[in-house]
């Protein structure tokens, strides 16, 4: 555990990455770096967001399951990672 | 209404005695504001005719309108009048005898009806009632007023649930019951034990308490490379793609392309000692810290590092002694040998969880009396042991061999003792034992290897001998590195601190090539994809790259990698994948270059055609 802990610090500290949240299986962000109305908005919608991408992966095969989810848009990059229901969420500014 | 009438119709004409009242009464009762009429107009007979009008509608009503804004008559008259209404139902019922009342006034004299009808008629036939002369008497029972009793219960406990059936819902669902059944089989086949339901409990425990980071131990591996991928994203985008396009023009030279470079801040004042590439996953490389220095000898360190995630080591493994070699096995890839300057041996498997060695050799288990400069991994022996071979400055090369918990050393040769030099003016001379320096194991042959000692000779022994079959006079110091060709089986490199590298053919006992690069080279590697090709480093901080095949005197690459004031180069190591190459320094540092394609030509493959063709030539 304090290994993962220390993976999440390092990428909290990493070149760029604007802020981490994590959210449990119910949608609540047991841990962040922002501010907590942003904290809120982030983890609501893309809470909902990787559930739709995840029905439609396994709409289209039910023994795959969806891992990963990059969103590039003109300002940063968010990183969704799933696993065991839980989200977690890296908004990072890509240096370019 | 209609009998009395009648009645008065009756007494006109028949001027009978009436019941008025209580008693009967005599002769006509004329009421006051009677018609006074005629005999004749009495007899007159008078049509009444029954007509639909009704004399008592009004028939001047007048209604207003406001189309026109005036008051009009209203022709249209609703003539009807509706007398009664009642919701008839007809029942059959058979005739019966008329029943005699007690009567009120009206029917007084109809008593006198019935026997003059009976007295007349001969027949008796029923009396049926008719609505004109009899009537029915009613009461009307009590009815009880209708009262409402309500019960309002509580109303049971209500929840609103939704779910949604899809096609992996469904699917999920199945594969749950699929895994109750084997838990169920399971405990079925277990014995139930106290013990299993003491740790189960505790393992609930130990749940609840952490914040459950562990679930996410994964995604936040993965999230971390992808993370160091953004940053370094433009590395990654060379590594995979970009091609010098000056290699054209520049032919034959290359040039090496700068990628990642990795170091760790704990490591900082260690220098890299050791590289090894990782065959089974080739973004996995290990790094050997330790020290050359004789006089400051600290701890070291093992690292390994991934390509992928460039900022941070993925295994880290400290160690009370400098280390000065490691190998990592070719097929299970987990276990690593490594050689300390302290002279002893271990064996890390990368899987398990630790930073210890699962085997570490000791003093009473062989370990070697001078540092180890060089351990290689060899085939499973008969039983199937894994055994590595190290060579080290006391003179011995040693085989060991992984045997369940232990590590059992086998001496294999001991280096021949060389006379001491004659100029020496003590008259007890010690004989010198030759200290290894470097090994390396023949690529397709398994028991022959090279050992290459201080005194600058290389040796070529066999493992299941303990004789020397040939001896090198190689250098005039001591030899750094000798290395086998990958491809060729007769030919092998050595580098040395007397600034030359030297190529040889094993069964000629003088070097076929000699390079004098005029700095003190490092380190040397052949390449994995062409057996033409090798690099070195030297310590003036410059990489060299030669192949054979296109200049057999010059290297296509000479490129300067690092400060030359500031560190100096150590290691090399070819990748056996990618044309990538990692260089490590002094200064704990590995930089990482890709190779330009001048540096990557592989051999043409000589096809049997061609071959006969130059043999017929």
């Amino acid at each position: 555990m304090a290994q993962v802990e220390e993976t999440l610090k390092r990428i909290e500290a990493s070149k760029g990455v604007i802020g981490t949240i994590l959210v449990n299986a119910e949608g609540i962000p047991i841990r962040t770096t922002l501010d907590n109305s942003t904290t809120v908005q982030y983890a609501e919608l893309l809470c909902q967001l990787s559930m739709l991408a995840r029905t439609t992966v396994r709409d289209i095969d039910p023994q795959n399951d969806l891992t990963f989810l990059r969103i590039r848009s003109k300002k940063h990059e968010i990183m969704v990672a799933l696993e065991n229901n839980y989200l977690l969420i890296v908004i990072q500014n890509p240096c370019e | 209404m209609y009998s009395r009438s009648l009645l008065y119709v009756m007494l006109q004409d028949e001027e009978k005695t009436v019941e008025i009242g209580g008693g009967h009464i005599k002769g006509l009762i004329k009421p006051p504001d009677q018609l006074k009429l005629t005999e004749a107009e009495l007899k007159e007979k008078i049509t009444r005719v029954l007509n639909t009008q009704n004399p008592h509608a009004p028939d001047n009503i007048v209604r207003w309108t406001f189309k026109v804004k005036m008051v009009y008559l209203a022709r249209f008259i609703n003539a009807k009048s509706l007398t009664e209404a009642t919701n008839l139902s007809c029942v059959f019922s058979p005739q019966t005898t008329p029943v005699e009342d007690g009567g009120e006034v009206e029917e007084a004299g109809e008593e006198d009806r019935p026997d003059s009808a009976a007295s007349k008629t001969d027949k008796k036939e029923p009396k049926i009632t008719n609505i004109f002369n009899s009537c029915d008497r009613a009461t009307q029972t009590l009815h009880n007023p209708p009262r409402e009793i309500n019960c309002q219960t509580e109303p049971p406990p209500r929840s609103s649930f939704s779910a949604s059936a899809n096609q992996w819902e469904i699917y999920d669902a199945y594969v749950q019951e699929l895994q109750k059944q084997e838990k169920n089989k399971e405990k079925q086949k277990a014995a139930p034990s106290e013990k299993d339901e003491k740790s189960q409990k505790k393992m609930m425990l130990m749940e609840t308490q952490d914040i459950d980071l562990n679930k996410v131990s994964k995604a936040a591996k993965v999230l971390e490379r992808m993370v160091n991928l953004n940053i370094f994203d433009e590395i990654a985008q060379d590594f995979a793609y970009y091609e010098d396009p000056a290699d054209e023009f520049k032919f034959p030279k290359g040039t090496l392309l700068p990628l990642w470079k990795v170091k760790y801040d704990q490591a900082k004042k260690l220098s890299v000692t050791a590289l090894c590439w990782n065959n089974k996953y080739p973004d996995l490389f290990g790094v050997g810290m330790g020290s050359y220095n004789f006089c400051k000898q600290g701890s070291g360190m093992l690292l390994f590092y991934t390509y992928k995630n460039c900022s941070f080591p993925e295994y880290i493994y400290p160690t009370s002694s400098g280390v000065l070699c490691l190998d990592i096995h070719e097929e299970r890839t987990y276990l690593v040998a490594v050689g300390f300057y302290d002279g002893s041996v271990a064996v890390y498997n990368l899987k398990t969880e630790g930073k210890e060695p699962i085997y570490k050799s000791t003093a009473k288990t062989g370990k070697h009396t001078a540092p180890v400069w060089q351990v290689c991994w060899q085939n499973d022996d008969m039983d199937s042991n894994h055994n590595f071979y190290s060579v080290s400055s006391d003179g011995r090369v040693v085989s060991w061999t992984l045997v369940k918990n232990e590590l059992v050393f086998t001496d294999i040769i001991r280096l021949p003792v060389i006379p001491a030099e004659t100029e020496e003016t003590e008259p007890a001379q010690t004989p010198l034992i030759a200290c290894g320096t470097s090994m390396d194991f023949h690529k397709q042959i398994d028991y022959l290897f090279l050992v290459g000692t201080q005194e600058g000779k290389i040796y070529k022994c066999k493992t299941y001998s303990s004789k020397i079959l040939e001896t090198y006079d190689a250098h005039h110091m001591r030899v750094d590195t000798v290395k086998w060709n990958h491809f060729h089986p007769k030919v092998f490199i050595s580098c040395s601190s007397d600034w030359t590298i030297k190529m040889w053919d094993y069964t000629i006992n003088t070097p076929v090539l000699t390079f004098d690069l005029k700095e003190p080279i490092g380190d040397i590697a052949w390449s994995p994809y062409s057996s033409t090709v090798f690099a070195a480093v030297t310590t003036d901080g410059n990489v060299h790259v030669f192949d054979l095949n296109i200049n057999k005197y010059e290297a296509l690459c000479q490129q300067l990698v690092v400060d030359k004031k500031k560190a100096k180069l150590t290691h090399i190591a070819f990748n056996p994948i990618h044309p990538i190459i990692i260089v490590g320094d002094d200064r704990g540092n590995v930089n990482s270059f890709k190779l330009s394609p001048n540096l990557r030509k592989k051999p043409k493959v000589r096809t049997l055609t061609s071959f006969h063709r130059s043999i017929s030539q």
